[in-house]
């Protein structure tokens, strides 16, 4: 057997797209033959779809697939993270059934976590899982699920025992989305777009080989797929680039790309736009009132203390240094940078930033940053919740006492209704 | 790199705490602080001789460590975090800096070995009764007298002066305004017609005095009248270098405030499990380390002579300004009533940073100046 080295795995993946890449495949096709050569996903287990690869090898393996112009397997929406969590507790069946169309992009994927009345308490959730005539059957709401409108699948969080502490008495299925039991409504923002969606469950339905790890054990599964959407397995981010060539191949592509990318359009403008901040005063003349610039001051100031405090942490990172406490702040120094952003906006913009869309400053662009930036506080975990893991697990604070964990959940005092 | 030090930068760090928490411990800084010298000789000397941190960033050439902006910040840091009772930012920071800039070889080599080794002490006189540390404000006067300069007209909030062997003096030719006609020049200490006064100050671990010149006869420092430039280059290292002080500090508080929230029992919890106290302390931590991100940064800039270092040094400035002195205030309530007693060491902190929050320029004035340079 000859020695696996990085120049022979990139002399590998070369020779291998030399013989097979072809841009008059379709997307699906292409796919298939990627994943089933093991090139795709080179970090997964032979068995499925990899070659068990180092970090180091997967990178060199996806560089030359990016440099020979070729497209790689689908990453798009919350597919990764189904992947993830099915490699780690699915059965041989489960990876049978569901990794090759992930792969391929046949099947979407969505994450079926949140509820109404479970934002920050995850563990809280009260969508109930029973088990009859041989089948489960789900009923409660979910919210804020990303591509719910066009998934084959959803990643369910369910309550199966109400007797237990919460977090022992939840399990996790697959659930196929296209079924009368399920219905997908868009949901609205304060900002007008609807970028997630609602999805309601009413005696939708759950074959019961469908269950993710065991019974009433689903919060360790939840948690698997929770640390690899925080390791950015999500494929929230732009995709990769679509204009490489001019094969039928990429059309395709860059429609999957538009897809995806579609429900984040405002999410530049969530982050404050600091980028916009100078040029917008010198556009409108507020650059010569000082106050405007002080706030202007502030927000940049911030801005570049966030880049420098992230480079911080990357270089005690690579320099092998204990991690220090810079490399928990970066979700709170985003909110404040965004906020301090919008203000600066506001006062940049005058009168005009009580208009919106073709009245607005900027085509609305203004308006959607002042509408947008109440989200960078909430969405991915709250400013609230930040502060609470950097003084627990930075600065060792002691917890809370809690009185949710201990008893059965069915006596948790749930929201107060009205 | 300007985002992590060196291995070497952070033993160097960790000799300058060791050195401070042996020499400068809060029993000490109380007792300096209510003598009229200020500062403890021996001290000074051990300093300034086994640790060479009074010349630290004075070229070899000129007796020096020949070390940059970043261990001068290091050191600094360190000296900020003990309150450290000395005329090291008046003498070995900013008339030292003054020195180096705008004083020609012979100036230097003249000058600058005594005041690395510590033997003399310098103070930099600039401000006056205006409060603003730029060219365009200096209204004191030299006029020309054979080889040497006489000075009329006085100085305010000059750190450090009272225990100067001479006094590094920023004046203008008469007759010109702006930065045109600034020259330096050095004064003894004990010269005729300079007349000093300490100051009552807020931070009583820094002496400031007033000083009026009635026909003082100075010595040119390097070229007089066309120094406006050696003066700015000069400020943009003292703005990070105070920056970085006041880092020293804010860090000592906030691990101050943190040990206490861990401590302090009330309603049968301590007070750190409360949200309210955890989210502050968060939010502190924040700051804290967005501000050192700054500060580093900036050291960075001022070693490399970066582009943008008249930018990041205001930048750095104007963030040290509002985190030590938020810092400070919020140290306060967290100690609750004892943290509002003189006992309590929060208030020679809180001193340090209201004082140090306007020295130099405050936080409005710098991000003015970042913004005067980013447009």
């Amino acid at each position: 057997m000859t020695e696996i080295t990085e120049e022979s795995i990139r002399e590998e993946v070369k020779a291998w797209l030399t013989d097979n890449w072809d841009d008059n495949l379709s997307l699906v096709e292409w796919r298939g033959k990627l994943a089933d050569s093991g090139w795709g996903v080179p970090a997964w287990p032979k068995e499925w779809f990899g070659k068990n690869l180092t970090a180091g090898l997967v990178n060199a393996v996806q560089e030359e697939i990016r440099n020979f112009g070729a497209i790689g397997t689908a990453t798009a929406g919350v597919r990764m993270l189904a992947a993830a969590t099915i490699l780690e507790h699915g059965t041989e069946a489960h990876k049978e059934k569901y990794l090759r169309g992930i792969l391929t992009g046949e099947d979407n994927w969505c994450q079926l976590f949140s509820e109404p009345g479970s934002g920050s308490d995850l563990a809280g959730l009260t969508t109930r899982a029973d088990f009859k005539d041989d089948q489960w059957i789900i009923n409660g709401q979910k919210v804020w699920t990303t591509s719910a409108h066009h998934a084959e699948y959803g990643l369910l969080l369910t309550r199966t025992d109400w007797d237990v502490p919460k977090h022992r008495g939840m399990t996790f299925f697959v659930i196929e989305i296209k079924q009368p039991g399920v219905e997908v409504r868009p949901l609205r923002q304060m900002n007008g777009h609807a970028s997630f969606n609602e999805v309601f469950m009413t005696d939708a339905v759950v074959a019961k080989d469908m269950m993710l790890g065991n019974l009433n054990q689903g919060w360790a599964v939840a948690m698997t797929t929770l640390a690899h959407e925080r390791r950015g397995a999500d494929g929230m981010r732009p995709q990769g680039s679509s204009d490489k060539g001019d094969g039928s191949i990429f059309a395709e592509l860059a429609e999957e790309v538009k897809t995806v990318q579609a429900p984040y359009k405002w999410y530049p403008q969530r982050a404050g736009r600091a980028d916009l901040l100078i040029e917008r005063a010198k556009a409108t003349g507020a650059i010569e009132n000082p106050v405007v610039r002080q706030e202007i001051a502030k927000a940049l100031t911030i801005n570049k203390a966030n880049q420098w405090t992230s480079r911080r942490a990357r270089e005690a990172q690579m320099l092998g240094r204990p991690q220090g406490p810079e490399g928990s702040l970066g979700k709170l120094a985003a909110s404040n940078l965004a906020r301090a952003c919008s203000k600066a906006h506001g006062v940049i913009t005058g009168a005009d930033a009580m208009l919106k869309s073709d009245d607005g400053a900027m085509d609305g662009l203004i308006a959607e940053i002042l509408l947008s930036v109440p989200a960078h506080s909430i969405a991915g975990g709250t400013d609230e919740i930040q502060r609470n893991i950097i003084s627990e697990r930075v600065l060792g604070m002691p917890k809370e006492p809690r009185t949710d964990i201990d008893g059965a959940f069915r006596d948790v005092p749930r929201n107060v209704a009205k | 790199m300007r985002y992590s030090f060196t291995d070497e930068q952070q033993q160097f760090r960790e000799f300058v705490r060791k050195f401070m928490e042996a020499n400068s411990p809060a029993t000490e800084v109380r007792r300096l602080m209510e003598t009229d010298q200020g500062y403890d000789p021996e001290v000074w000397n051990n300093l300034s001789e086994s640790l060479g941190l009074a010349g630290i960033h004075i070229p070899e050439a000129y007796g020096g460590q020949g070390f940059g902006p970043v261990e001068l910040c290091i050191a600094v840091e360190e000296m900020g975090r003990s309150l450290l009772c000395g005329p090291y930012f008046g003498s070995s920071v900013l008339a030292t800096t003054a020195i180096l800039n705008a004083g020609s070889e012979d100036d230097k080599q003249r000058l600058l070995p005594d005041l690395a080794a510590g033997k003399k002490l310098a103070a930099l006189a600039l401000a006056e009764s205006s409060g603003e540390w730029d060219a365009a404000s200096i209204a004191l006067t030299a006029t020309e007298s054979g080889t040497d300069y006489i000075l009329n007209g006085a100085k305010n909030y000059v750190i450090d002066a009272h225990c100067a062997d001479f006094i590094v003096v920023v004046a203008r030719l008469a007759g010109t305004e702006g930065d045109a006609g600034i020259g330096f020049f050095t004064v003894e200490g004990d010269a005729a017609g300079l007349v000093k006064r300490s100051l009552q100050t807020i931070d009583e671990t820094r002496k400031l005095s007033a000083l009026e010149f009635e026909g003082v006869t100075a010595k040119p420092l390097g070229e007089v009248g066309n120094a406006a430039a050696a003066l700015q280059q000069s400020l943009v290292l003292s703005y990070i270098v105070l920056a970085n002080e006041m880092i020293g500090g804010a860090q000592m508080l906030f691990e101050s405030s943190l040990e206490y929230a861990k401590l302090r029992v009330q309603f049968g919890r301590t007070i750190g499990s409360f949200q309210s106290m955890k989210h502050k302390m968060a939010d502190l931590l924040l700051e804290v380390e967005s501000a050192k991100s700054t500060v580093y940064y900036a050291a960075e800039a001022a070693a490399e002579g970066s582009a943008d270092l008249n930018a990041v040094a205001s930048l750095a400035k104007a963030c040290a300004s509002d985190t030590f002195a938020h810092v400070a205030a919020e140290t306060i309530q967290i100690h609750g009533g004892v943290g509002f007693t003189w006992e309590n060491d929060t208030h020679l902190y809180f001193k340090r940073a209201k004082s140090s929050e306007v020295l130099l320029g405050g936080a409005e004035l710098h991000r003015e100046l970042f913004m005067q340079q980013s447009i």
